[in-house]
């Protein structure tokens, strides 16, 4: 059963005459990696920025379709673009994590930045925030490095570094989805592959989805991988599929280099 | 080669220009520490201006200053935030330039115009007409500067928080600001060393007072206002006390300001 | 709590807007009384704080026109003469305006030359560690406070100035120069941030064929800043129409016109600040239409430096 069904999902920017994503359907697979791929503008970022709702930081969006999100409880699907009240928002950013491109560690110690998070949400014991916090960089392979520096800044931390403490910081919040957006795309090649362990460590846990321009990237985490072109899903399938027998000609000359 | 020629003349003219600018600053510093230094002695600090003295006046200095930020420091952050995370589209912007125009108004209108709320209803030159004035004047750069330091705060640092379903209040308090905290704070600093050597905004509205009455009721001891008053006494001894109280007050001002800008040395 | 930090947030945005207003409307009902008695004529008259007599006419009538208490207005009957004679005391705004236009000018004329050359030099020609102690030197040139460029202006640098060009110390010329002296930093700092968003690329391209550091400034760099430099140049005249304390020192406060540039003479800022004190009635209210009128202007050059050229020149 997938963790969240994307169906007809249309977007367009505010002040923008074509919409920007056209008639999306996809599944995002429960506890798999499904990587988006595709050349620049294709929309991938637009997409997964959808599936949290942070373009509504920026009003004038109109979007058009559903984007289900299962209820686990519930084991039913809500559709997350209904929602407008501000505490829904906030549950539904509890559920569905997000780290950037850039690195983007708080102006605060590396033990505040990772229980930021469980802290808003009300967990005020500090026995529990200290176990959580340790369990999330020990699951983002960073609790060996900062253990003994807790309470130093993070902003000390190398890019590498600082990119496993944003995962850690989502991870802490125990969301059901990740979205991650080009997280390595500022990363040396070295703290990159670490990073690509660490996604493809935890998917016994969440649900994911990438948005990369590196296909190679996509090849070796993946499980499902997307291509987009100019707003539109051109080919959805295993990510073997796609990259070994594209049905599509345009998914093939993209992977071929022919273009993009 | 004539273009060398005219390029080594222009380089030269600019680099006079920059000695210039220098040779004043060095002029009035020096000037003050001469004729400051001086008359310097312990009792201007223990003695207030009735028995020619500096105490009262230097203290209330402080304190008018003091008042008015803590006024005008919280209302201009807060209006800042506004300006810069709240805001969307014209009203915003309208308010970030009305802000950046009043910056530049001139202080003795601003005097006025408290003169004429808070004085003449009142009945006389009152402490609090004068931290007013200075509140007023401290607003629009306390704006200016919170608007500035929060717009250098990146985008996906906001995003972050929000996508971690922090409200957004909580993400500017929490993490913004923090994150601009040093900038703001020396912001902060300029302001209130700015303000803390205003004369014009005084002159009418809390004047100034020969003794240690720290009464906001009434007119209230200003070390601005009372070197006005001590440089048009013909007294050789008012002079010697007006360049004393320059030279203090300068130092205030400049290590106010070197403090603030020492704070944030390292980030540019 | 968010809805609550919203509200607070925007009313105090709005707190600017209010005090605006609130300036404006004070300044002209305070004003209102010099405004009906003077009218625009206010603009164009020497006069100040001065009997003029009026035409003669019967007690009566004299008497009439003001709803204003005035103790001002001394109105004199001589009941014995048949023909009364009246007279009044009369203001007239033209003596500060002129001095706060002409001491403004003065300041700009000496000011622009070097402030140019100082942001030229800390923008294109001083190395970083150079351009970092003279940018610091400048800066807390802007941080001395009005009044001490006073008190040195007017022992040590008026005396001089009346070596150099004869006349009085306190005096149109020096006022205006130490006027430039003050709104030195601001312009120079102003320009060269300006001058500092000219793209390298740009700069590099002319190098690389050959300019010199001279042609690039003049042909690259000043076309490319030139809004924002004309702008901060503008803006310095609004701000230094506004300065009260040097000025006051230094620019004599006699209401006469100055035939000289060396003459004594008096502007709106020092016109309020020296006769505040004793003024009440009619006398008061022309100073505060003198306030008014600086308020306008000034507010109206600042505006008009920062809509049309100064569009925040930082990020």
């Amino acid at each position: 059963m997938p963790v969240m069904k994307i169906k007809k999902f249309t977007f367009t920017y505010p002040g923008v005459d074509s919409p920007s994503l056209k008639n999306i359907t996809l599944p995002i697979e429960k506890n798999k990696i499904t990587a988006l791929i595709g050349p620049s503008g294709c929309g991938k970022s637009t997409l997964l920025r959808s599936m949290n709702r942070i373009h509504d930081l920026y009003p004038g969006n109109t979007y058009d379709g559903k984007i289900d999100l299962l209820d686990f409880k519930a084991n039913k699907y809500n559709n997350i673009l209904d929602i407008k009240k501000e505490n829904e928002f906030i549950k539904l950013r509890q559920q569905v994590g997000m780290i950037f491109q850039k690195p983007t560690p708080f102006p605060m110690s590396i033990f505040d930045n990772v229980a930021y998070g469980l802290k808003i949400a009300g967990i005020k014991n500090k026995t529990e925030l200290a176990d959580r916090v340790e369990a999330s960089l020990k699951g983002s392979a960073l609790w060996k490095e900062v253990h003994d520096r807790l309470d130093k800044s993070a902003m000390g931390l190398s890019g590498g570094q600082q990119q496993r403490l944003c995962i850690a910081r989502a991870v802490a919040v125990k969301p059901e989805v990740l979205l991650f957006d080009e997280p390595t795309s500022a990363l040396d090649p070295i703290s990159t592959g670490a990073i690509e362990e660490l996604i493809v460590e935890l998917k016994k846990d969440v649900s994911i989805a990438i948005v990369t321009h590196n296909m190679q990237q996509a090849s070796r985490i993946s499980d499902f991988t997307a291509f987009m072109y100019l707003g539109d899903l051109i080919e959805y399938d295993k990510t073997e599929n796609i990259f070994l027998n594209p049905k599509e000609k345009r998914t093939e000359d993209y992977i071929t280099g022919r273009f993009g | 080669m004539k273009r060398l020629y005219i390029n080594k003349l222009f380089l030269a003219l600019s680099a006079l220009s920059a000695l210039i600018g220098l040779g004043f600053l060095a002029w009035i510093l020096i000037t003050l520490f001469v004729q400051g230094v001086g008359s310097l002695h312990l009792s201007l600090f223990l003695n207030d201006l009735v028995e020619g003295g500096l105490r009262n006046l230097i203290v209330g200095q402080l304190i008018l200053a003091g008042l008015a930020g803590a006024i005008g420091i919280p209302l201009g952050m807060v209006a800042g935030i506004y300006i810069r995370e709240y805001g969307r589209g014209k009203y915003a912007e309208f308010i970030r330039d009305l802000s950046d125009v009043m910056m530049s108004a001139p202080s003795i209108i601003i005097g006025a115009f408290v003169y004429a709320i808070a004085v003449a209803p009142f009945g006389g030159a009152n402490g609090f007409a004068g931290v007013i004035a200075l509140s007023i004047m401290m607003i629009p750069i306390i704006i200016n500067t919170t608007d500035s330091m929060l717009s250098l705060v990146p985008q996906e640092l906001r995003e972050a928080g929000i996508a971690l379903g922090a409200s957004k209040y909580r993400v500017i308090l929490d993490i913004v600001i923090k994150a601009a905290k040093v900038g703001i704070m020396t912001g902060v600093l300029l302001a209130f060393a700015r303000i803390a050597g205003e004369t014009a905004p005084l002159l009418f509205t809390s004047e100034t007072s020969n003794y240690f009455n720290l009464d906001l009721r009434e007119s209230f001891p200003s070390l601005t206002v009372s070197i006005y008053n001590l440089a048009n006494e013909p007294e050789q001894s008012s002079r010697d006390l007006a360049w004393a109280a320059s030279f203090i007050l300068t130092m205030m001002v400049l290590v106010i300001n070197l403090v603030g800008r020492y704070i944030t040395r390292n980030k540019k | 709590m968010e809805k609550i930090f919203q509200k607070l947030s925007f009313s105090s945005a709005s707190l600017v807007l209010i005090i605006l207003i609130g300036i404006f409307f004070t300044l002209f009902s305070a004003a209102k009384p010099a405004i009906e008695e003077f009218g625009l004529h206010f603009l164009g008259d020497p006069t100040w704080n001065q009997e003029v007599r009026l035409d003669t006419a019967p007690a009566a009538t004299a008497v009439a026109d003001d709803t204003i208490a005035d103790e001002d207005d001394m109105m004199m009957l001589d009941e014995d003469d048949e023909d009364s004679v009246n007279t009044k005391t009369v203001f007239g705004g033209l003596v500060p305006i002129i001095g706060t236009l002409l001491s403004t000018l003065i300041a700009l004329a000496f000011a622009l030359p070097i402030a140019m050359g100082i942001a030229v030099f800390l923008a294109e020609m001083a190395s970083k560690t150079v351009s970092k102690f003279v940018g610091i030197a400048i800066e807390l040139l802007a941080a001395i406070p009005s009044i001490i460029f006073g008190m040195w202006g007017l022992y040590y640098f008026a005396p001089i100035i009346s070596d150099l060009f004869g006349g009085f110390q306190v005096s149109l010329l020096t006022a205006g120069l130490v006027l430039g002296i003050m709104i030195l930093p601001f312009m120079a700092a102003i320009t060269r941030d300006s001058m500092n968003t000219t793209p390298d690329v740009l700069k590099e391209s002319a190098y690389a064929l050959g300019a010199t550091k001279f042609e690039v400034v003049k042909d690259i760099i000043f076309p490319f800043s030139k809004v924002g430099i004309i702008g901060s140049i503008i803006l310095a005249l609004g701000r230094a129409l506004g300065e009260t304390m040097a000025v006051a020192f230094l620019i004599g406060a006699v209401y006469t016109i100055p035939e000289k540039i060396t003459d004594p003479t008096i502007s709106i800022p020092v016109a309020m600040a020296v006769n505040f004190g004793e003024a009440s009635g009619l006398g008061e209210s022309s100073l505060f239409y003198l306030g008014l009128i600086l308020f306008v202007l000034s507010f109206g050059i600042i505006s008009f430096a920062k809509f049309y050229f100064l569009k925040r020149v930082k990020s």
